[in-house]
């Protein structure tokens, strides 16, 4: 099953206020209209590399950043552009990272698929896939041994629920009681398989009876959902109850990486996927019949994310490449 | 009988002529075929490997022979290993070589080591086919030319196919050997078009292919890299000095007769290699001609490389990456003792 063939609404109001259902509305426009337009331009040949877009996905990471401060960290994967965004890494300096400039938020030596930003708690796209878990499990025990009450966010992919770190950071996270929250984006492929295929469970959150922890499976083209299920998860790893795996089914508008035929891909549940059960419009329909934001508020909305971008890709296309000194600076911190 | 083929289309016609010798012979790998038990695909793939190089074999041979493997590059590299050991002759997809790191136990420490380690008992016909090199702006953990950690470890052959012709013959070698070998396929030449045999052939290990003759310096370029030694040599040529080009072709065994016997003939060395420069290829073929040929050496031995840093992702921070005709022209001029090159 995938989430683009599941329809159905849910109600619920939760604890969301007007004040957080704007700043996920917008961060969900920023990271649609950030794809898109890295779409359009990679399209046209103006962006080095491999790209991978998350359009589709946005209510996962935006449903789970939204209950986050820039003390808790996350990991990313390969498809990290809008975790980025989520988290609060700076979209100027994203833009001009993906463009190869020295402004870039890893000054142009990254590109898109390691963009990080340490200090808004975002430890990186990764291009090694099931590489995050370990790494969100390490952030947790900081966390631990320090005391504090912050929390990691692994985002990784159901790809990745088959790679052998899945299931060694997860068993290490429950034996030890991590503040870590596991955090599946299921969108039906890894890479040009489908999970049906590559994986051998049901759902992923299933192996969290295996290690004796919270599990659960979401629509995550809902963004309510993932809300709410991850604010019971981010609270309990507060509360340092251990982690949970929280399993998002999604959906990938665009392929793997641009360029991807997707011949894998069945038709009708793409059309379903991006025209009747798109979260962005489910959201904009929840935002309206709980008079959270108005069709006018929304617009205004668009239209100032549309100015951001257009900003973000005047920036980079303005910025300077960096200078040749710095092919080797930054390898160590001294040496 | 050779015709025109891409390095990709080369490597595509030596696995289908090995599948089709051999029924012990098996395709495994991340989306090798792409697209498994999608209905409407039926047995077609989706893909044939990221850059398509292994498209229409599935088809050829169906999904018992040509496996789609979950994103668990241990796991499958292990059972690679394992089914080489136990009467198959696999060759196992390592989509990027950077994945190493998630595998290199299976590599390292079964691989290469049963048939020693098990008195000679074991034998592991296993080739890896793998994707190195920089130059296509995939940042620093897909573009990696990772040869040298592999030319380190006793046990395994370790080949850097240079030309659609080379690839062909040297990974149906490596099929065939009953040794664990890993090939390495530079992205960048993949489009590369060139003469191939047609039908069956095969490249015997540890054999060097002088591709441009001369008596002033022997230059050795690994992999992709003696394009640029070769264009190099044209520069110097019109300034009357005749450059020796070497293809090494297999690292491991690497042809150490045909590099000293040329360094005898030239006096000077220089060695091209887009790898880290320490512990590499280029500083191991170093340490070699200098211990066995010192007495001929009219100068310092020169590596041309990448610098001591990851691969950058900024498009010009990486083709500063990169060796370059000038650059090596630049060591020559060193070499040489004055500044007559300053202006080529």
């Amino acid at each position: 099953m995938q989430a683009g063939t599941k329809a159905g609404t849910k109600a619920s109001v939760g604890d969301m206020t007007v004040e957080k259902a704007k700043w996920i509305y917008k961060k969900m426009q920023e990271i649609r209209q950030f794809e898109n337009t890295v779409h359009g331009i990679f399209e046209k040949g103006e962006i080095p590399g491999f790209v991978h877009l998350y359009a589709g996905e946005e209510a996962v990471a935006v449903g789970v950043c939204a209950h986050l401060t820039d003390s808790d960290n996350i990991t990313s994967t390969h498809r990290g552009h809008g975790h980025c965004i989520a988290k609060g890494c700076d979209i100027d300096g994203m833009m001009a990272e993906i463009f190869g400039r020295s402004t870039g938020l890893c000054k142009g030596k990254g590109g898109s698929m390691h963009i990080a930003d340490v200090g808004k708690g975002m430890l990186g796209a990764n291009g090694i896939v099931g590489a995050g878990l370990p790494l969100s499990i390490g952030a947790g025990l900081t966390a631990k041994v320090k005391k504090t009450d912050h929390v990691a966010v692994c985002f990784f992919g159901d790809g990745a629920s088959n790679h052998g770190t899945f299931h060694e950071s997860v068993n290490m996270a429950a034996i030890w009681k991590l503040p870590v929250i596991f955090v599946c984006e299921n969108n039906g492929f890894g890479e040009a398989s489908p999970f049906d295929y590559a994986a051998a469970c049901d759902r992923v959150s299933d192996f969290a009876k295996a290690y004796k922890i919270a599990g659960e499976t979401v629509d995550a083209r809902n963004l309510q959902d993932v809300y709410e299920a991850a604010g019971k998860a981010v609270q309990r790893a507060r509360k340092g109850e251990g982690p949970t795996i929280l399993e998002c089914l999604t959906y990938r508008d665009y392929g793997h990486f641009e360029g991807d035929t997707q011949t894998y891909k069945d038709k009708d549940v793409q059309e379903h996927a991006l025209q009747e059960n798109d979260p962005i419009l489910r959201f904009q329909n929840y935002a309206k019949t709980n008079e959270w934001l108005s069709e006018e508020q929304m617009k205004a909305i668009d239209a100032e994310v549309k100015t951001e971008i257009e900003h973000a890709v005047k920036f980079a296309e303005e910025s300077p490449f960096p200078e040749p000194s710095q092919l080797t600076t930054d390898v160590y911190v001294s040496y | 009988m050779a015709k025109q083929m891409t390095y990709s289309e080369a490597i595509n016609d030596a696995i289908r002529l090995a599948m089709r010798k051999d029924e012990n012979v098996i395709l495994i790998g991340e989306d090798v075929a792409g697209g498994a038990e999608v209905d409407h695909l039926q047995n077609e793939g989706a893909w044939g490997g990221v850059f398509g190089v292994t498209k229409g074999i599935v088809e050829e041979f169906g999904r018992t022979r040509v496996l789609d493997t979950p994103i668990a590059e241990a796991g499958y590299m292990g059972a690679a290993v394992s089914a080489a050991a136990t009467g198959l002759r696999p060759i196992s997809e390592l989509m990027f070589n950077d994945f190493i790191g998630s595998c290199l136990d299976e590599v390292m420490n079964q691989a290469a080591k049963f048939h020693y380690m098990f008195g000679g008992k074991a034998k592991v016909p296993l080739t890896i086919r793998t994707i190195d090199g920089a130059g296509f702006n995939a940042a620093a953990q897909h573009s990696q030319s990772l040869y040298a950690l592999f030319t380190h470890i006793p046990g395994l052959k370790v080949v850097v196919p240079s030309s659609p012709y080379d690839i062909k013959g040297l990974l149906l070698t490596a099929i065939f050997d009953d040794d664990p070998v890993i090939v390495f396929e530079d992205k960048t030449l993949y489009g590369m078009k060139g003469e191939v045999g047609e039908g069956f052939y095969t490249i015997p290990f540890g054999k060097a292919e002088i591709k441009r003759a001369g008596k002033d310096l022997t230059i050795v370029g690994i992999g992709k890299q003696v394009y640029t030694a070769l264009r190099a040599a044209d520069q110097l040529a019109k300034k009357g000095f005749e450059a020796e080009v070497i293809d090494p072709r297999t690292l491991s065994p690497l042809d150490e007769d045909t590099i000293i016997n040329s360094v005898k003939k030239t006096g000077r060395l220089i060695i091209v290699d887009e790898a880290y420069p320490r512990c590499s290829a280029a500083t191991d073929i170093a340490a070699i001609v200098g211990d066995k040929a010192f007495d001929y050496l009219d100068a310092p031995i020169k590596r041309v490389t990448a610098p001591h840093s990851p691969v950058p992702f900024s498009p010009p921070l990486e083709k500063l990456y990169m060796p370059s005709p000038q650059k090596i022209i630049d060591a020559f001029s060193t070499m040489v003792g004055d500044n007559v090159f300053t202006t080529v």
